[in-house]
């Protein structure tokens, strides 16, 4: 018990130590992202609202009468598992795009993917300015719920990192894992009750999506916060911290039972 | 007399890599050989079973033909890599400087990847702000501080890397041939300043195929081959009967 206080504390130390190098990676993928574009930061904002457009125009005369106010509901869930698909994507290279430098300098590797998923919340602090903009401009109906946000995010962001540190310590020893990701999240991303009202599924694959599915956890709270400006449901709340915590605690086991052999990989 | 520190102990280190040509990186292949019962491992020892020990304040340098594991030992004792046996134990903060530009990235501008590169060493980002001129003194690149570093030569490179590890006086320093790129002014200046850390205590760990720089710089020196050790002690004679091998 002891043993593992101490190598908590290394860890924390570790981490204290190094934080400066996690707000620069954070600021350099930012400022990387956008360099010498024209419009810049502006694209974070734009991005979202043009594929939003796309989206309506595709989907509401599919769903028109099911949904009302359908830009809000479909990019309150659009944001999210765009955020969560950008930067779990990206952190699948974040140890093996990092080759370089962890061949030659002592730094502790996670940090790489944790910078990655922050960068990526960053963004999404961004685009929730489109966000801003679509409800004002439709007059959506906006409660003081909407201001709850911040715990859904949060929820996302611990599910993110976990899931990030997974897919990068796989992708180390597995290239593959890169494109079975890519299959899998587009898969995901239909089961996900993005751009249709989940009641529209069949009984049994609403109640898998319902109970199964993390990214619903955390669209449909925040759902519940934005668009319909209530409070979400207790078991729903649960479910979420729950699955965040838990893939946290999968990733963290993952990724520092093998980081050691990474070196050997890269 | 007091006795001196150890500073860096390194115990039958052993190194063992997995040779590329069996590097089994995808799940299809993976598969296959499971199946086959071909997963073996065909290991390959870059270091084998070295032991030395540096004092507080030396100077040693690692010598030995192409491919005699001196990288990878270096490696070893700034912790990127972990022995497969045997132990390095390194007391105090070290700073590495094993390759051109590592802890650099090609797109940001000098000015960034020096908060980069010190961040990387384990700095904060007050104390790099503090320092930021010194350094940019010292590797003479004022002019060149706002373009991407993809834009700087190799010897650029090599000043601006040689100056964010040598700013503060690390406990031990570690450099691994990156000099060899700059001109005759600038690898003066870092000898200098190699020179001015030793002798106010910094162990320095030095890997060079130059001799004569080993001679200057160096008091002891550890001669590698093959992965093995094949001698150790006093620089002169390491160096004498490394040179006596080579000229066979």
């Amino acid at each position: 018990m002891k043993q593992i206080q101490t190598k908590l504390s290394q860890y924390f130390q570790e981490f204290w130590k190094y934080r400066d190098l996690l707000k620069l990676l954070v600021s350099k993928n930012i400022k990387l992202k956008y360099r010498r574009s024209w419009l810049g930061y502006v694209w974070s904002i734009l991005n979202p609202l043009l594929i939003m457009v796309v989206m309506t125009i595709v989907f509401s005369t599919m769903f028109k009468r099911d949904i009302e106010n359908f830009p809000v509901y479909l990019f309150c869930g659009q944001l999210l598992f765009n955020y969560m698909n950008t930067s779990t994507s990206q952190a699948i290279f974040s140890i093996t795009g990092n080759a370089s430098l962890l061949k030659k300098t002592f730094v502790p590797k996670y940090l790489f993917t944790v910078a990655r998923i922050t960068s990526g919340l960053v963004d999404l602090l961004f685009s929730l300015g489109a966000l801003v903009i679509v409800m004002i401009v439709t007059r959506a109906h906006v409660t003081w719920y909407a201001l709850l946000f911040p715990f859904v995010l949060l929820q996302l962001y611990i599910f993110c990192i976990g899931l990030g540190l997974f897919l990068a310590q796989a992708s180390v020893f597995f290239k593959d894992t890169q494109f079975i990701y890519n299959a899998f999240t587009t898969a995901w991303m239909y089961l996900s009750a993005i751009f249709y009202p989940v009641e529209a599924l069949p009984e049994k694959v609403m109640w898998a999506i319902k109970h199964l599915n993390p990214m619903y956890f955390y669209i449909g709270q925040f759902r519940d916060l934005v668009y319909y400006g209530r409070m979400p449901g207790n078991l729903i709340m649960v479910a979420g911290w729950v699955t965040a915590f838990a893939m946290l605690a999968i990733g963290v086991w993952s990724f520092f039972r093998s980081k050691d052999k990474f070196i050997l990989y890269i | 007399m007091p006795e001196k520190k150890v500073m860096i102990e390194a115990d039958h280190v052993t190194i063992r890599f997995n040779l590329a040509n069996q590097k089994v990186d995808n799940l299809k292949e993976y598969l296959i050989k499971l199946i086959r019962k071909e997963l073996m491992f065909q290991e390959f020892l870059a270091v084998k079973d070295v032991s030395f020990r540096v004092m507080e304040g030396e100077a040693w340098a690692l010598i030995g033909p192409n491919g005699s594991g001196k990288s990878t030992m270096l490696k070893a004792i700034s912790g990127i890599l972990n022995p497969y046996r045997g132990r390095v134990t390194v007391n105090g903060t070290v700073a590495p400087l094993i390759e051109l530009g590592a802890g650099f990235d090609p797109e940001c501008t000098a000015r960034e990847n020096i908060m980069l590169n010190g961040c990387v060493l384990g700095h904060s980002e007050k104390f790099m702000k503090e320092h930021f001129d010194e350094i940019v003194d010292f590797a003479g690149i004022e002019q060149f501080l706002d373009s991407p570093l993809k834009n700087f030569s190799s010897g650029m490179k090599a000043r601006l890397g040689f100056s964010v590890a040598t700013m503060v006086k690390p406990d031990v320093l570690i450099v691994d041939e990156i000099l060899s790129v700059g001109d005759y002014k600038f690898k003066q200046k870092c000898m200098k300043r190699m020179e001015d850390l030793l002798s106010s205590g910094t162990t320095l760990l030095y890997v060079s195929h130059n001799i004569d720089e080993v001679r200057r710089l160096c008091d002891h020196a550890i001669w590698l081959d093959k992965g093995a050790a094949r001698m150790q002690g006093e620089v002169n004679e390491v160096c004498d009967a490394y040179m006596a091998d080579m000229q066979k």
